[in-house]
């Protein structure tokens, strides 16, 4: 996909001018928000889980090549043939070639993230294939040439009204009074168009919750069943994952689960979990006869010795940016790549560089939502801070903002003179505006009083308030 | 792609990866032990249950995800319970089924209006039944191996899917469920697709409205059968 994670800036302007938009996120706090809490509630053991979820990441994380050697030495027993990918170009030449050597014309595919984050469906459609997005959501998204703006509900940026526009304006072989005005009309009507590409595609393409080396087995999980579909009438299935989505055992993956689906939607669990062994066995009456599994790196490898390494304990929940207030109020577009909200902020500068992404860690109100739910208790706020630390260490960002802070720690690192400045400061904004109330414009200040008054002080410091306080309290 | 190609990109993976971490000794030992055998970690405690107990948390956990759930006596009882819930619901009583040892045991002539089809589910199956090899009271969920006795798409294809579960095979978190599966197959042994089921499909794509019946089944409805 095309990256526009620089123009961040101008990408939330036209996001919070976007009423449509403003509209479909005003959903969140009463939607997934408040069923994640619901869920929570339900089950007390919820916190323990996890810390000890964190634990079980940790600990593969520590001995990751181990455990993808045991996974790829069971899962080429059971018949599949694993592909391992360095790159996101080489990821997509092996789907590629696959798809070639089916023969095939038509792709079905279930959600998956890491098929965004290789551009996947544009560059089999290059080679002449027709490529189906077959959860609701991303076929939503798919048929209005866009990106998914969330990592578990694609089409969360849209409202009902455009959804039923986009209904009529593609599929214009059904007659043009049909009634779409609910929501079951128009599942039903997905339903049946995407019911044929089921049963004509060749190939089927998946992600993959989780890899298991005990067994060797991918894992999904969905509510629509269209990734068992998607899996099981092609003739070729193809699993597109990444490295740091291997776990050891069953044992830790019924704990992985039982906190993914409360993350993500407030589910005690997803309507469907599915594991898949390799591909069909001789006496089995269905199944794909190839079962591939193409396991991506993309820049993962190198976060492994760096404070970064916790990013790759994320399960791809969503819960960071349900309860994000900047995500809550530009949406996911405005992230400009793949991964949006607080993931997107540690990851994405991690995939695509600094250079590109360096707008994302600053997105931040440091309100540390995030990180409390999140349910792989990855400190999401402290990496972004890493994040801007690196920025500054290599010199990047404006001249005047790289003045302005290494101005303010030089005179944070130096109390007297800090309190003597603020003092003086806070002084003479209170003696400028003491009979206005407040500043409509204040030199150096455009940013704040462009959209809003700056009260003006009352004329003490709160250091000074605290002092005064502390002596007039009794011992 | 060559195999050579293919087996220079396996080798910068996992050499980029070992370069990371670093090889420490007992490091093979550690992730060796932890396959070949981990506990269950943390289990909630709602499923510490006797039967009765973790029956009524199956059913309880199963409607609340709009499921149906039927209570049957007996195998002997099954054939009629089945054909009620399809009269009720002004389905045909023609049903696609696998193999399965045990649902062919059952002696479904009593209802003889009642047709099972036998093999792989095609587009035009109403109805699907199938025998699930476990079930999970912690959440109300149906474990299904596929194979000839139940083919995947038997579970997945027709508007309305029909499990039959033991209440024998019921247990309590999904780390038992497991246990049987690995006593079924042997350790590090699954079927080709081994598939936990918690309802009728959903989805809440359009404007966050949840909808039941997306692509997957429209209605579940699940036996227990004991
Ligand atoms: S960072 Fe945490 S909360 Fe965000 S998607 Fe990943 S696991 Fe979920």
């Amino acid at each position: 996909m095309d990256v526009t994670a620089h123009a961040f800036k101008s990408n939330v302007k036209a996001a919070l001018k976007d009423m449509q938009l403003q509209r479909a996120l005003s959903g969140l706090p009463t939607g997934l928000v408040a069923q994640r809490t619901a869920a929570k509630a339900k089950l007390p053991e919820f916190e323990a889980l996890r810390d000890v979820g964190r634990d079980i990441k940790d600990h593969t994380l520590a001995h990751l090549d181990l455990y993808l050697e045991a996974w790829e030495k069971k899962a080429t027993a059971a018949g599949a043939k694993v592909h391992w990918a360095p790159t996101a170009a080489d990821a997509r030449e092996i789907v590629a070639g696959i798809c070639r050597e089916a023969n095939a014309r038509l792709v079905t595919k279930g959600k998956s993230m890491v098929s965004e984050e290789i551009a996947l469906n544009a560059h089999l459609e290059a080679q002449g294939l027709e490529v189906v997005e077959t959860d609701l959501g991303e076929y939503l998204v798919q048929i209005r040439h866009e990106t998914p703006s969330h990592i578990i509900a694609p089409a969360i940026h849209l409202t009902e009204a455009q959804i039923e526009a986009d209904f009529r304006r593609q599929h214009t072989h059904l007659p043009k009074d049909r009634p779409l005005d609910e929501p079951v009309q128009i599942v039903s009507e997905a339903r049946d168009i995407l019911r044929e590409k089921f049963i004509k595609a060749d190939v089927g393409i998946t992600g993959a919750n989780f890899l298991i080396a005990e067994t060797g087995s991918s894992i999904i999980v969905t509510n629509e069943g269209n990734g068992d579909l998607t899996q099981s009438l092609a003739k070729v299935h193809v699993v597109v994952t990444s490295i740091d989505k291997v776990v050891p055992t069953l044992e830790d993956a019924a704990t992985l689960l039982r906190l993914l689906a409360r993350s993500a939607t407030g589910q005690e669990f997803s309507v469907y979990t599915t594991f898949s062994t390799g591909p069909r066995r001789p006496e089995d009456a269905d199944g794909p006869e190839q079962y591939h599994v193409v396991v991506l790196d993309n820049g993962r490898s190198a976060l492994l010795d760096t404070p970064f390494r916790e990013v790759l304990r994320c399960i791809r929940c969503g819960a960071c940016m349900n309860h994000c207030p900047v995500y809550g109020a530009v949406g996911g577009h405005a992230y400009g790549w793949v991964y949006p909200g607080p993931i997107g902020a540690v990851l994405n500068p991690a995939l695509i560089g600094l250079d590109e992404a360096s707008h994302l860690p600053n997105a931040s109100t440091f309100c540390g939502r995030c990180e409390s739910v999140c349910p792989m208790k990855i400190p999401l706020p402290g990496l972004m801070r890493e994040w801007r630390r690196q920025e500054f260490a290599s010199g990047a960002g404006s001249a005047v903002g790289r003045s302005a802070l290494k101005a303010w720690s030089y005179l944070a690192r130096r109390p007297r003179l800090y309190h003597l400045a603020t003092r003086l400061g806070i002084a003479t904004l209170s003696a400028l505006g003491r009979t206005r109330g407040a500043f409509r414009s204040l030199p150096l200040a455009g940013g704040w009083t462009r959209h809003r008054d700056l009260a003006a002080p009352q004329g003490r410091t709160f250091q000074q308030l605290w002092a005064e306080h502390k002596q007039g309290v009794p011992r | 792609m060559s195999d050579s190609a293919a087996a220079l990109r396996r080798d910068k993976v996992l050499g980029a990866i070992r370069s990371r971490l670093g090889q420490s000794d007992g490091r093979s030992r550690t992730a060796a032990s932890r396959i070949a055998g981990q506990a269950p970690h943390l289990v909630p405690e709602r499923s510490r249950r006797d039967a009765a107990g973790l029956k009524e948390l199956f059913a309880t956990q199963l409607r609340a995800g709009n499921a149906t759930v039927v209570a049957v006596a007996s195998e002997a009882d099954l054939p009629a319970a089945v054909a009620a819930y399809l009269r009720g619901q002004n389905l045909p009583l023609a049903m696609r089924a696998g193999n399965d040892t045990w649902l062919r045991a059952i002696d479904w002539s009593r209802e003889p209006a009642l047709s099972i089809a036998e093999g792989p589910a095609v587009p035009d199956d109403e109805v699907g039944l199938t025998h699930a090899v476990a079930a999970v009271a912690e959440t109300g969920t149906l474990v299904l191996a596929s194979g000839p006795a139940n083919p995947v798409t038997v579970t997945f294809l027709p508007e309305t899917s029909i499990i039959v579960v033991r209440a024998a095979d019921l247990v309590g978190p999904y780390e038992a469920a497991f246990d049987l599966i690995r006593q079924r197959y042997g350790r590090g042994t699954m079927p080709r697709t081994l598939n936990l089921v918690s309802g009728p499909s959903r989805t809440a794509d359009v404007g966050g409205r949840l909808v039941t019946g997306a692509h997957g089944p429209r209605r579940l409805c699940v036996m227990v059968v004991g």
